[in-house]
């Protein structure tokens, strides 16, 4: 019980203060029936840290550690080396036990952080403005549809095909009691996005349309003629950027006139982890700000008049508009917006343009390099460090044998749609600055094997 | 060791205040910081690569290639180390002193949980990867649901919401989607009571239900004969908090639990609180049907300036079926996902997926590594010094501050108090600046709503008699010169890294990112 300092004797004069005889005494309140006469059962008693570490690490070895084997594994989370000074600033107390910013006075390195960080993400998406962060791409993302809902007064969503059908399960979940209609459809394995059909489906009706880009098959499109069909309806356009290195290479959403930008920024200093703690990224146009879910920081003088951060237009949130709130929402992503920041400091404009030419030269060389395995065809012509491959026969046992031989080989479309049986033969490859050409080479080799 | 019981004041020195001011305006180590805009240039970058690559015609970027300047400033690595950590400088956390936040809990971190969160097999793990490559990731999912389950008695839990506020929804949709089944969709009326977080309602009305409250008895604790008396056909359940953000234990829990589901509605808890009677209580006991814990209050998970948070729900019997997808099952010697490919017949009631993966394994590594250092027999202690020490704190201020619930009974993690006998023109607000001179992170102000000018204390378990002496020391100084009306207090802080912030200036004519834009000329 190392982490709790009271000694008995403490607890006897703290007793004697209150004027308590013992503990029970303090538990009074709670019913007879209810209370338990001593640990509940079942349960080991404490640990030292040494047996922890041993219980933990003998956990952890039973997991495939990404970094250790050829590794192509993308779908919404992907793996970039992340500089060490990173890990090292959000580790240091200040940062890491700081709780919400509260008391602006005296917590002026997370608002500036925030401050900081939501600039760059507007830069980064092309909106005027960002918000401190979301939990993650897919939450931010049904949000965004709620925050189309309250400026548009309509309540018809349409998802593109090319969205993460993970995003789109949760959509349709909180659909379910919100009493939003959403279309959605299942994409289709070929070069094609689905633009023009969306196009074709907006109507009086329509509150946004959301689209992913680049798309889960990694294909990309421009977005501008999309952007225009949903204003001349009075409907929104909000586009979901899963990788946002994407966007050191490739146009923004906001320049290409989105008005919602939703995005996960687990790619920049974050690392995998399993699938979260993740960060959403979310920014608008101005004129939208105060329909906003989420945290802001916003910059004000003190009383001396110096320039300070707090947290603003609270008005919009739980806390003080209670039902009326534009979101439940009641926290933000602060350390991996903090790791995401840092990153992108660290890196620049021209870090972050090199790092994605980086990704999609390699993904460009392994694309072709697949392509070559007898009976596989590349069927994204156009992608950032993301493409599709589509095999002879199902994916998801060969996935499955390449695992079996060291090879984490990417994502089968048969896992993330079990019932489309016209998907089954795709597999989602993503490549980054950490994939060696050796580990491409390992990868086709080995796929020529299973597949002979 | 001695302990300044009073509660210490700096001496000012005559010069300390005509101190000539510094050229730069900073004080001594307490450098400001320019932003990254200010510092940082477009060409500078802080991190190397092996290889230069340029993009040429010959990509596959479909004529997308992304032209305009970004306008993006870098650090060098030296910079940048220097800019995070002076930005750190400016800020409070618990690993500098006790952060006596009420109802947001902020206990001691230990780094072990960061150590172990950090093992490559935790963190270096993709969420999609084949199940048989994460078996360790999903036994860890698998060993906290069920010391989360035994701890509260309950049957299931879903580990994926992301925040407490996350795994409120996930509770209220899984009340809904049990009425629908039952086709009783027709009750949309969730009853909660006024001491309850700003969450609750938003969620319920999130959620699609109209939200009624239910008022507070003098006392501090929810009026159970005006909770009863509502119920009816048209209530899906209530939504309370148990301790609840009054600093109180809601005795007649038990009692309302079998009103509402006579009535047939369903109970959730807030169990934003649970780090007082975890080990003493089991809210299955109470007949709560889910409740949310925050990974971050009770299992010590860092909050990292505002989150992350981990937010996973226990159910009943009742909801079990309704839980939200995916999640972990031993099937022999194998643990599986359970996805909406895999679900069988006995998960067919899910009400969906709430969050693209598996939730926030990051602190559920965490979360469990702080379980198995305390053990059963350690959380049980945690409840007991947490409302200990929530005691000690309310009996020695009750003096000098106003305790409108002293009378109350015991409190139980957290002390509340008001500005009721204040001077004139002194708030609760001028309280708090005045601790932040003193040293010390101030108390959740103006919370919870049922008392005015909230003062709500929570030391946690992880302080020592010595670290509270020290802090009611410094709150019992700063009260007396509020009672007093010592005018120095009403622009406090004057010590801190900035003066008081002009908050009216933020919210009318908001600023939220940098606007000058030199670097993109810069770049061109």
């Amino acid at each position: 019980m190392r982490y709790l300092p009271l000694t008995q004797p403490d607890r006897d004069a703290m007793l004697d203060v209150i004027g308590a005889a013992t503990i029970d005494d303090l538990f009074v309140d709670v019913p007879e029936s209810a209370r338990l006469d001593g640990p509940v059962r079942g349960l080991p008693d404490h640990a030292s840290e040494l047996a922890v570490e041993r219980h933990m690490t003998a956990l952890a070895r039973k997991n495939v550690v990404a970094g250790e084997v050829p590794f192509f594994l993308g779908a919404g989370a992907y793996r970039h080396h992340v500089p060490a000074s990173v890990d090292h600033l959000i580790q240091r107390g200040e940062f890491l036990t700081a709780y919400t910013p509260y008391q602006p006075e005296i917590a002026q390195g997370t608002l500036q952080m925030l401050f900081e960080f939501q600039t760059q993400v507007a830069r980064l998406l092309g909106t005027d403005v960002a918000n401190a962060s979301m939990y993650d791409g897919s939450t931010a993302c049904w949000e965004a549809i709620g925050m189309a809902r309250r400026i548009t007064r309509r309540g018809k969503a349409i998802l593109s095909g090319g969205l993460h059908p993970h995003y789109v399960s949760v959509a349709k979940t909180m659909a379910k009691y919100t009493g939003d209609a959403l279309e959605t459809s299942i994409p289709t394995l070929g070069a094609q996005t689905d633009i023009d059909a969306l196009i074709g489906r907006i109507d009086g009706d329509t509150s946004c349309v959301v689209v992913q880009y680049p798309d889960i098959l990694g294909r990309i499109a421009d977005l501008t003629p999309l952007a225009d069909a949903c204003h001349a309806n009075k409907a929104l356009l909000i586009a979901v950027v899963t990788e946002p290195v994407a966007l050191g290479a490739i146009r923004s959403p906001g320049e290409m006139d989105a008005d919602i930008v939703v995005g996960e920024g687990q790619s920049l200093g974050v690392g995998l982890q399993f699938g979260g703690p993740y960060v959403g990224l979310f920014g608008c146009k101005d004129k939208y700000v105060r329909q906003m879910p989420g945290r802001l920081c916003g910059e004000t003088v003190d009383a001396d008049g110096k320039r300070g951060f707090v947290l603003t237009l609270s008005t919009r949130e739980q806390h003080i508009r209670r039902e009326k709130a534009t979101s439940n929402i009641c926290t933000n992503s602060g350390l991996c917006a903090l790791a995401f920041s840092v990153h992108m400091t660290l890196l620049g404009e021209k870090g972050l343009r090199q790092l994605a030419a980086i990704n999609h030269a390699g993904a460009a060389a392994a694309a072709e390099r697949l392509a070559r395995v007898p009976g596989v065809e590349l069927v994204t012509d156009t992608f950032f460090n993301e493409f599709t491959l589509r095999l002879p026969q199902e994916a998801r046992p060969v996935v499955r044998t390449l695992a079996d031989r060291g090879i984490l080989a990417g994502v089968s479309l048969g896992r993330l749609y079990p019932d489309e049986a016209g998907l089954a033969n795709g597999l989602v490859v993503a490549v980054t600055e950490t994939t060696t050409a050796e580990d491409v080479e390992t990868f086709a080799a080995a796929l020529q094997e299973v597949l002979a | 060791m001695s302990i300044n019981q009073s509660g210490w004041r700096p001496e000012m020195t005559a010069s300390s205040g005509t101190a000539a001011p510094t050229f730069t305006g900073n004080k001594a180590l307490m450098l400001d910081e320019a932003l990254i805009f200010e510092i940082g240039s477009t060409e500078t970058t802080g991190v190397d690569f092996a290889d230069a690559v340029e993009l040429g015609a010959s990509n596959r970027l479909g004529g997308l290639f992304r032209e305009a300047a970004i306008g993006l400033p870098g650090l060098a690595e030296p910079e940048a180390v220097r800019h995070y950590t002076r930005l750190s400088r400016q800020n409070y956390a618990i690993d500098l002193g006790l952060f006596p936040l009420g109802s947001c809990t902020m206990k001691h971190n230990p780094r072990l949980n960061e150590k172990m969160a950090r093992l490559p097999g935790f963190s270096d793990v993709h969420p999609l990867a084949p199940v048989d490559t994460v078996q360790g990731a999903l036994e860890v999912i698998h060993q906290l649901s069920h010391w989360l389950v035994t701890l509260t008695g309950m049957t299931s839990v879903a580990m994926s919401p992301k925040a407490g506020a996350h795994g409120e929804l996930c509770g209220i949709l899984a009340i809904r989607a049990a009425l629908e089944k039952r086709g009783e969709g027709t009750r949309k009326v969730i009853l909660v009571p006024e001491s309850a977080h700003g969450t609750n309602p938003a969620t319920a009305a999130f959620a699609g239900f109209k939200v009624e409250d239910i008022p507070a008895t003098a006392d501090g604790r929810v009026d159970t004969a005006a909770l009863i008396a509502r119920l009816g056909p048209d209530v899906a359940g209530v939504m309370i908090t148990n301790p609840n953000t009054c600093g109180l234990f809601e005795r007649d829990l038990r009692t309302i639990s079998d009103a509402v589901h006579a009535a047939g509605g369903y109970v959730y808890c807030d169990g934003a609180n649970f780090n007082a009677i975890v080990g003493r209580v089991r809210p299955g006991d109470l007949g709560v049907d889910a409740m949310h814990i925050n990974l971050h209050k009770t299992f010590s998970t860092p909050h990292g300036g505002g989150g992350p948070g981990s937010g996973p729900v226990v159910f009943s019997d009742a909801l079990t079926p309704f839980a939200p997808l995916p999640f972990v099952e031993k099937q022999g010697d194998q643990f599986v996902l359970v996805e909406e490919e895999t679900a069988g017949e006995h998960h067919a009631g899910s009400f969906g997926r709430m969050v693209a993966f598996h939730g926030q394994m990051g602190m559920f590594t965490r979360a469990l590594t702080y379980i198995l250092s305390h053990g059963a027999d350690g959380l049980r202690q945690v409840a007991e010094d947490a409302v200990l020490n929530a005691n000690y704190v309310l009996r020695s201020l009750a003096d000098t501050l106003d305790a409108p619930f002293a009378g109350s009974g015991p409190c139980m993690h957290e002390a509340i108090f008001s500005d009721a006998n204040l001077a004139d023109g002194f708030s609760t607000l001028d309280v708090a600046k005045g601790l932040i001179d003193e040293g010390f992170h101030p108390m959740t102000v103006y919370f919870p709503l049922v008392v005015h000018g909230a003062m709500l204390v929570e030391p946690t378990e992880t302080e020592s008699k010595a670290a509270l002496d020290q802090f009611i020391g410094a709150l019992r100084s700063v009260a007396e010169r509020a009672k007093a009306g010592d005018a120095s207090l009403k622009s406090a802080p004057h010590f801190a890294p900035r003066s008081r912030l002009d908050e009216t200036l933020a919210a009318r004519k908001p600023v939220l990112v940098w606007k000058d834009a030199p670097l993109a000329e810069a770049a061109e």
